[in-house]
């Protein structure tokens, strides 16, 4: 790897790299949050009267729920009157080219190293990119609309396919389901759709960068992917976030939607603002991801969790029809003050399902890696199948790795397994290392790539890459 | 919800009258204690199923059920004593019946080397202050409410004291026999052990009945484990079809101490076991091994809880539950290493045989580790017999039937074949067909 140098150490006291904030004239609603606020976005969006009534729906039901404190992170309250729930660029006539596109805005991608143009020329990736809350560019478009694909911001599905979007829209995750997806059913400002329709296969990686640009922004938004029967498609997420004092909100909800032997493949990074070295400011990522597998489909979700300050989120599967598949692979980072509380939830319903779990949590500095699953085979599903292992790696004596994983088991045809272990990188590994001739820098590099290798060898080329370079490689001083 | 509030009312004033009728015999340290217990419980209350730690286990019949008080001087059905016991074991047997002392029933010799073994009333009574500090010190009032209803309304238990550097090579034998009457009773047993320095012993503690009805176990058992001590632990729940059976063993460790303990459970209509052991020093050694089978609509729950907060300390655990017809198992494992507890090894590990189709079990091993260098595993597997032993039994001429028992037996005897008490292992290996799960095998 050429990152080989890198250490964690370094990671560790590195300022943050995305840490900037564009000059943008923001088109914001005042913050706080009452009906009118969600009367506001609806308006604003122009969307039609069955998402108002949906979100007024969620938003009532919002004031009746209580804030969720079972997780296993710790932080100060979040005032839900303090955020601004809306925030767009100043709207521009309507583009049709690239070169349209507001010059600082192209400039922060660029700082981001996805520059569009750079992304359009020379990778085969349909970028729809997600600054603050509304959707300003969409790359590739063309290509795909020629095979019937839909992948457009959710702003533009309600309107140019609404039916799609009713008919699929809260099947997965509702709008009561929890207390940050009701939020977001109620305020949600913007998000990728996608719909690949019957027997194809996307021909081509989908990726939308989410970006929290404008300050005191909570953004929430929503995703929803259909694929239909027998379809392919895999979908990127990725994401960085400027440096902020202040804690900022991202309360976002994805819905997958697999019909019958369809194949979801959503892969994500995730390296938001993780707080400085003292804990201070960081992203809150409350997130509700969700997938739902009809006969003989599949999901597979991919994680690498090195940002933000708290991480809270689940992607699970509903495999609720028979054969079909579910699959997590993740690895979450926590350094200085981070807090991961992630994992997966896997529930069988449908017979012959089968689900895999591989999470690899790495603590360092004084950061807290929780793993929370639950595999749940329900009654009727005969000869279900999981495997389910996390592994734990510790870095320094700070900081802290705790499993909590839930089996609950209804069916004896079930072959369920978990194991889980928690360790440091050993003296004795180094040794052996050393004996050879390999550095101890190298050594420890070659560790933690090994560790992590089950899940970066499932994710996209180019995401693998970056993944190895947010993780660090050489952990310099975290042995003896 | 007035059905809980009518039987707190009741646990009130069951609370006055004891504490009026024990006003004169017992030291004011115990009457703190008891106080104090009580205030916890009636903070605390019954726990439901929003309680983490509860969550699988709904316990209606004990919150909704007016249990009254048990009374000394019951005799036990008949051949109780002698069917729950492990027989001659060649150390002292002590017998309790609704959690009193029954002296007829109850064989104690050794008094030899300073050894106590006995009620623990009685031992009040003999010396009011001896264990101001040690009773009710390891098991927390505080904070859970089943400890602090045992505290609050303990009649009598056994207390075990191995003095410095004795040698018990015998097993102490302790039978909490009840007798479930026609109306719903509660008995507290209290245990108490305390394995003072260099001293080895082997407990044995059976909680038992053949009655069918409504009863309620609600034991406490406190373990202090000096340094170097030596405790081999044995609790076997044979409770009966209708028991309610709530225990939590307390364990504290000292330096280089070492703990074993096998928790067996047969019985009962609803069994929640907690085994908690704190290691309280380095080099400790801690065993926790449990087997639980349970059949028609029985619910067992173990939860076991360790505290590395010292270095260099080994952990091992194996739970494996068996569970037939509508039954149902629940296993909670947490492992607690502490900031400075480095060098651990903790390894857990918790395996279920589902055998009908109605069968659920619930299981939830947890980590929690703050320090670095340490090994930490676990691992839980949920399953039915193996279809391939089955057939290479079958291949051999073993009826499927019998293949199946074969195998379920097994499974239940990796457990059982650790103990090293030979009548003991003896006598599980019969029950295990006579009333564990091989019983209702189809």
């Amino acid at each position: 790897m050429s990152t080989s140098t890198d250490t964690i150490e370094e990671l560790a006291n590195r300022e943050y790299k995305y840490g900037f904030v564009s000059d943008i004239e923001a088109d914001a609603v005042p913050k706080g949050l009452t009906e009118e606020t969600v009367r506001l976005i609806s308006r604003i969006k122009s969307e039609p009267e069955w998402m108002l009534e949906w979100r007024l729906r969620a938003f009532r039901h919002w004031q009746t729920m209580e804030e969720p404190h079972w997780e296993n992170v710790k932080f100060s309250p979040v005032d839900y009157q303090e955020i601004v729930y809306y925030s767009a660029p100043k709207p521009k006539k309507v583009l049709s080219s690239i070169d349209e596109v507001d010059p600082d805005l192209l400039q922060t991608f660029e700082k981001l190293g996805i520059s569009l143009d750079e992304q359009k020329r020379l990778t085969n990736v349909a970028v729809d990119a997600v600054f603050d809350s509304v959707s300003v560019a969409t790359t590739f478009k063309g290509k795909l609309a020629d095979m019937g694909i839909i992948f457009c911001s959710m702003s533009e599905a309600l309107r140019e396919h609404p039916d799609l979007v009713k008919q699929y829209l809260g099947t997965v995750v509702p709008y009561s389901d929890n207390y940050y997806a009701t939020l977001n059913s109620a305020v949600f400002s913007d998000g990728s759709f996608c719909y690949v329709p019957k027997g194809v296969r996307c021909p081509m990686e989908l990726s939308t960068y989410f970006r929290i640009n404008a300050e005191n922004t909570g953004q929430f938004e929503r995703t929803l992917l259909v694929a239909d029967e027998g379809a392919y498609v895999s979908y990127l997420e990725g994401c960085t976030a400027p440096m902020r004092d202040e804690n900022q909100l991202h309360a976002a909800v994805v819905e997958l939607v697999a019909l019958p032997g369809a194949t979801i493949k959503y892969s994500t990074v995730q390296n938001w603002y993780p707080g400085d070295k003292n804990g201070v400011g960081g992203i809150f990522n409350f997130v509700t991801k969700r997938g739902k597998c009809a006969e003989r489909a599949k999901i597979s979700w991919t994680q690498v969790e090195t940002g933000s300050a708290i991480t809270w989120k689940y992607p699970s599967c509903i495999l609720q029809g028979d054969d079909s598949v579910g699959e997590f692979y993740s690895v979450a980072l926590t350094n200085n003050y981070q807090q991961a509380d992630t994992g997966t939830k896997m529930v069988h319903i449908g017979k012959n399902t089968r689900s895999t779990i591989v999470s690899k949590g790495i603590s360092a500095g004084r950061g807290q890696n929780t793993y929370r699953g639950l595999v749940r085979v329900n009654a009727g599903a005969e000869n279900a199948r999981n495997y389910s292992q996390c592994d734990s790696l510790l870095l320094g004596d700070k900081c802290g790795a705790h499993t909590f994983p839930y089996i609950e088991v209804k069916n004896p045809t079930a072959k369920v397994e978990h194991e889980a272990s928690t360790s440091k990188i050993g003296e004795d590994q180094i040794f052996y290392c050393n004996q050879r001739g390999i550095s101890t820098e190298d050594a420890i590099n070659m560790i933690v790539n090994g560790f992590c290798k089950e899940v970066f060898r499932e994710l996209p080329m180019e995401f693998a890459v970056e993944a190895q370079k947010l993780l660090g490689v050489s952990l310099e001083g975290s042995v003896g | 919800m007035t059905a809980t509030i009518d039987t707190n009312n009741k646990y009130a004033e069951d609370f006055d009258r004891l504490l009026a009728a024990r006003a004169t015999g017992e030291p004011s340290w115990l009457t703190r204690l008891r106080r104090r217990a009580f205030c916890s419980f009636s903070e605390l209350g019954f726990p439901t199923r929003k309680h983490e730690e509860w969550r699988f286990t709904p316990i209606p019949r004990i919150i909704e059920t007016p249990f009254g008080p048990s009374r000394s001087g019951a005799a036990p059905h008949d051949g109780d004593a002698a069917a729950y016991s492990f027989g001659e074991l060649g150390g002292d047997q002590i017998v309790f019946v609704d959690g009193y002392f029954d002296a007829a029933l109850s064989s104690i010799e050794s008094s030899a080397d300073g050894v106590r073994v006995g009620s623990l009333a009685a031992a009040l009574a003999d010396d009011p202050g001896a264990l101001d500090g040690k009773l009710g010190a390891f098991a927390p009032v505080e904070g859970w409410t089943f400890s602090a209803l045992n505290a609050a309304f303990f009649a009598d238990g056994a207390y075990v004291l191995i003095p410095r550097n004795v040698v018990l090579e015998a097993p102490i034998q302790i039978l909490y026999l009840s007798t479930g009457g026609e109306r719903p009773t509660v008995s507290y047993p209290r245990t108490l052990v305390i394995a003072e320095r260099g001293s080895q012993a082997t407990v044995v503690e059976s909680y038992a009945s053949s009655s069918g009805e409504l009863y309620f176990t609600n034991a406490v058992t406190e373990f202090y484990i000096g340094e170097n001590a030596v405790v081999d632990h044995y609790k076997v729940t044979r409770e009966g079809v209708g028991a309610q059976h709530i225990s939590v063993a307390q364990v504290e460790i000292e330096r280089n101490g070492r703990f074993k303990s096998n928790n067996i459970t047969l019985g009962g209509s609803l069994v929640r076991n907690d085994v908690n052991a704190h290691l309280a020093g380095e080099g400790i050694v801690c065993v926790l091994n449990g087997l639980y089978m349970a059949r028609g609509k029985q619910l067992v729950d173990n939860h076991t809880f360790i505290d590395h907060a010292n270095p260099n300390c080994e952990s091992h655990e194996l739970y494996k539950g068996i569970l037939a017809d509508r039954s149902r198992g629940v296993f909670n494992g947490k492992i607690l290493v502490r900031p400075d507890a480095q060098k651990t090894d903790a390894k857990q590990t918790n395996k279920t045989l589902l055998l009908s189709k109605e069968a659920t079990i619930d299981t939830k091993p947890q980590l929690e580790i703050f320090a670095d260098d340490v090994k930490c595993t676990h691992g839980a597997t949920v399953g039915q017999a193996d279809e391939e032993a089955v057939f290479y039994l079958r291949s051999r001429g073993i009826g499927e039937e019998d293949a199946r028992s074969l195998l379920t037996y097994a499974f239940a005897s990796d457990i059982v074949s650790r103990i090293a008490i030979e009548p003991i292992r003896q006598k599980l290996d019969e029950a295990l067909f006579t009333e564990g799960a091989l019983q209702g095998i189809r």
